[in-house]
C-alpha cells in the first residue's frame, strides 16, 4: 500500500472542502446575489438615469425645442402649461416670451432642460481621463465588494477547521496526513473556489457594461480586472490563511467568533479604508502598497490610470512576499492549535513549539 | 509485531503515563484494560503521534513508527468523530484515499464493509442522519477502509447493542485471522474476556499485568479448587492443610492440599467432579490494580 504524497493529500482535502462548500446553499445565494448586484450597479443607472426630460410647450415655443433630448408635450396656452408644471407633471413648461421664449419652473431652475436650450461653448479639458469620477467610485465600490464577500467568505476555512475539532475526526486526519497538507488543502481548495467565482464575474462585468451602453468603459475596465484578479487571488490567500488559525484556535462553533476578530478587521479595514480615501491620492497611494489594502487600493488606481504597471508590480511582490511570511506564521500556529481541545487556545501557545 | 517500549508522558506536573511497554502481537487480539483515566487513551493517541511521547519509542515490524508507516495503521478514536454532513459511501472512500489507497480500491473495499457491517441501505445517506450505534459502526469502517497493518481501536464497543457487537466482533476476528494485531481498549470486561487472546493492563500509567488470557488466569489462579462429590462435602473442612471457602451440599471450594482432598473424596466414593478454580479477567483486574 502506497502512502498519499503530500501533494495527493492536499488535494484529496482541497476536493473535500470544494465539494462540501459547493453543496450548501449559502454558497449559491451568495454567488447570484453579487452577479445580480454587479448588473444592478452597472446597467440600472442607466435605465433609470437617461430619460429625457418632460416639459410642455405653447404656441411657437414648440418649434424651439423640437430636436432637443426632450419629451415635449403640447399645451393651448400659458395656463394649462402652468398647470401641468404645478401637477408635477411635467419638469418645466416652455413659453413665448416676446421674441423669444421663457422657462417656467415649480422652485429650482431646471438645468438639464436649460441646458438643452442654450448653446454650450466648445470645452478642452487639460487632464483628459476616460474615466469620470463616477466611474470611479462605481468602481471602488465594486472592487471594495468584491474583496469584502471573498474574504468573508473564507469564514468557511475557519469552519471547516473547528468541524474537524469538534467532531474529532482530526484525530484520524492528523494521524494520517501531515497537518500541513490540511492546511494547504483547505486554502487551496477555497482559493480555487474564490478564482472560479471571480472569472464568472470578471467575464460578467464587460457583459454588463455592453448591456449598460457603456461599451467605452471596457478599454479601462478590461486591463484593471487584469490586475484585480491577481492582488484580489494573493489578498484571499492572505486572508485565508488567517481565517484557518482563527478556527484552529477554538473548539466549537459557539466560540469562533472571539477568534474572528482580526480576520474581520483585515477583510473590513482596506474595504473602508478605500472607501473613505480614494479620493485622497496620497492616501490611496500609500494604501496600495500596504499588503492587505493593496488588494483594493492598487486596482482602483490602475483604474483611475494613477499608477504606473511598475507601481503595481511592486505592490504584488510586496503582497507575494507577505503571503509566504504569513503562509509560514500561520502553519506553525495551525499545527501548534489544532489538536488542543478545550478552551481557546491562546496565540503564544500555539506558537510554542511542541511539547 | 507492533513494540510500545518505555513511553512516558506528563502533562504539567501530573505523569499520566510511566515507562509504559508492551507488544501487540499479529494475529492476536489485545484489550487494553484499566480504569478511567489510567493512560489508555493517551497510550494509544502516542502510538498514532497525534501526541507526542515525553521518551520512549513506539516501533512497526522493528522500525520506529513515523508519519511514513503510520498511515498503514487503522484508528478508532475515542471520541468519535467523522464529517456529520458528509455521505457515508463518500466519506469512507474518501478517507481510504487519504491513506493512500487508489480510488478504485477504495470504493471496493467501502462496499465490502458496508456489506460486512450491515450499513449498505445507508450508504448514501449523510452520517448526521444515522443513530449512533449506526455511525458507531460507520466509525469501524472508517477505520478499517485502507486494509491496515496494525488496528489501533479505543472503545470499539462502547454505544452498541450486543447484536452489532457481534457484527462488529467478526469484522474485527478476521482482520486478526489475517495477521494484522489488533489493539481494543475496552471497560466491558466480558467483552474482553471472550474476545481478547492477549490482555495488557494498565493502572496509573503503569502496566500491571501484562500476557497471554490463559497465562494471566493461572498466574493469577492461586490455589483453589472445586469438587462436586455424590453426597454431602461437609468432611472437606476435616482433611488437614485445607480451608473450606465454600460449601453448599455435594459441592465444595477450598484453598490447598487438591491431592489430599481428591485422595479422601474417592476413598469415600464417587467424585463428580474436579478443577482448579480461575479467575475471571474481572477479578484479576480488581487484583492488579
Amino acid at each position: 500500500m502506497a502512502r498519499a504524497s503530500f501533494a495527493q493529500a492536499t488535494w484529496l482535502v482541497a476536493e473535500r472542502e470544494m465539494k462540501t462548500f459547493v453543496s450548501t446553499k449559502g454558497f449559491w445565494i451568495g454567488f447570484v446575489a453579487t452577479i445580480v448586484g454587479l448588473f444592478a450597479l452597472t446597467v440600472l443607472p442607466t435605465v433609470f438615469g437617461d430619460d429625457d426630460p418632460k416639459v410642455a410647450a405653447v404656441g411657437s415655443a414648440v418649434q424651439v425645442v423640437q430636436g432637443k433630448h426632450l419629451d415635449v408635450r403640447e399645451v393651448a396656452d400659458v395656463q394649462a402649461a402652468a398647470d401641468l408644471v404645478r401637477a408635477d407633471e411635467v419638469e418645466a413648461a416652455i413659453v413665448p416670451d416676446g421674441s423669444g421664449i421663457k422657462v417656467i419652473a415649480l422652485n429650482d431652475p431646471p438645468n438639464d432642460v436649460i441646458r438643452q436650450l442654450v448653446a454650450s461653448p466648445p470645452v478642452e479639458l487639460l487632464d483628459a481621463s476616460a474615466v469620470s469620477s463616477g466611474q470611479r467610485s462605481v468602481t471602488v465600490i465594486v472592487f471594495g465588494l468584491v474583496f469584502l464577500m471573498f474574504g468573508m467568505g473564507g469564514a468557511a476555512i475557519a469552519q471547516s477547521t473547528v468541524t474537524e475539532k469538534q467532531t474529532r475526526i482530526v484525530e484520524i486526519l492528523v494521524s494520517t496526513v501531515p497537518v500541513r497538507a490540511l492546511l494547504a488543502g483547505k486554502i487551496l481548495g477555497h482559493t480555487i473556489l474564490t478564482l472560479c467565482q471571480v472569472v464568472v464575474l470578471a467575464l460578467a462585468a464587460p457583459i454588463a457594461l455592453r448591456v449598460a451602453g457603456l461599451a467605452e468603459l471596457l478599454a479601462v475596465v478590461v486591463p484593471a480586472l487584469g490586475w484585480f484578479v491577481p492582488f484580489l487571488m494573493l489578498g484571499f490567500v492572505l486572508i485565508s490563511s488567517m481565517w484557518a488559525v482563527a478556527g484552529a484556535l477554538v473548539s466549537r462553533q459557539e466560540d469562533l467568533g472571539s477568534t474572528m476578530g482580526l480576520v474581520m478587521l483585515a477583510v473590513m479595514g482596506p474595504y473602508f479604508g478605500v472607501q473613505f480615501f480614494y479620493e485622497n491620492a496620497a492616501v490611496l497611494s500609500v494604501m496600495s502598497f500596504v499588503p492587505f489594502t493593496a488588494a483594493v487600493a492598487m486596482p482602483v488606481r490602475m483604474f483611475a490610470q494613477q499608477a504606473q504597471p511598475w507601481e503595481a508590480l511592486v505592490s504584488l511582490g510586496l503582497l507575494a512576499t507577505t503571503v509566504v511570511v504569513i503562509l509560514l506564521v500561520a502553519s506553525r500556529l495551525y499545527t501548534g492549535s489544532l489538536l488542543q481541545t478545550g478552551a481557546r487556545v491562546k496565540l503564544s501557545r500555539a506558537w510554542a513549539p511542541a511539547e | 509485531m507492533l513494540t510500545v517500549r518505555g513511553i512516558s508522558r506528563s502533562f504539567g506536573d501530573h505523569r499520566v503515563l510511566d515507562e509504559v511497554s508492551f507488544d501487540v502481537k499479529p494475529g492476536r487480539m489485545t484489550g487494553f484494560l484499566g480504569a478511567n483515566g489510567s493512560g489508555k487513551t493517551t497510550t494509544m493517541r502516542i502510538v498514532l503521534g497525534v501526541l507526542a511521547a515525553h521518551g520512549g519509542s513506539v516501533s512497526w515490524q522493528g522500525k520506529p513508527v513515523t508519519a511514513q508507516n503510520r498511515p498503514h495503521f487503522g484508528y478508532m478514536p475515542e471520541e468519535r468523530g467523522l464529517y456529520p454532513k458528509m455521505k457515508v459511501r463518500e466519506q469512507i472512500t474518501w478517507l481510504g484515499r487519504l491513506h493512500g489507497v487508489d480510488r478504485e480500491v477504495a470504493q471496493r473495499n467501502t462496499d465490502r464493509l458496508l456489506d460486512d457491517l450491515e450499513l449498505t441501505d445507508r450508504a448514501n445517506d449523510r452520517l448526521e442522519q444515522l443513530s449512533l450505534g449506526n455511525q458507531q459502526r460507520v466509525q469501524i469502517a472508517a477505520a478499517l477502509v485502507h486494509d491496515p497493518d496494525v488496528l489501533i481501536l479505543d472503545e470499539p464497543f462502547s454505544g452498541l447493542d450486543p447484536i452489532a457487537v457481534e457484527t462488529v466482533l467478526d469484522v474485527l476476528r478476521k482482520r486478526a485471522a489475517n495477521g494484522v494485531p489488533v489493539l481494543f481498549s475496552s471497560h466491558q470486561l466480558a467483552i474482553v474476556e471472550r474476545l481478547c487472546d492477549d490482555v495488557v493492563i494498565i493502572s496509573k500509567g503503569r502496566i500491571a499485568a501484562n500476557g497471554s488470557r490463559e497465562e494471566l488466569r493461572r498466574t493469577h489462579a492461586g490455589d483453589r479448587y472445586e469438587i462436586v462429590v455424590a453426597e454431602d462435602a461437609g468432611w472437606v473442612r476435616d482433611v488437614p492443610g485445607t480451608t473450606l471457602v465454600e460449601l453448599d451440599g455435594p459441592r465444595a471450594v477450598f484453598e490447598s492440599e487438591p491431592q489430599q482432598v481428591l485422595k479422601a473424596a474417592l476413598e469415600r466414593g464417587e467424585v463428580c467432579s474436579f478443577t482448579p478454580v480461575v479467575p475471571t479477567l474481572d477479578e484479576i483486574f480488581k487484583e492488579v490494580i
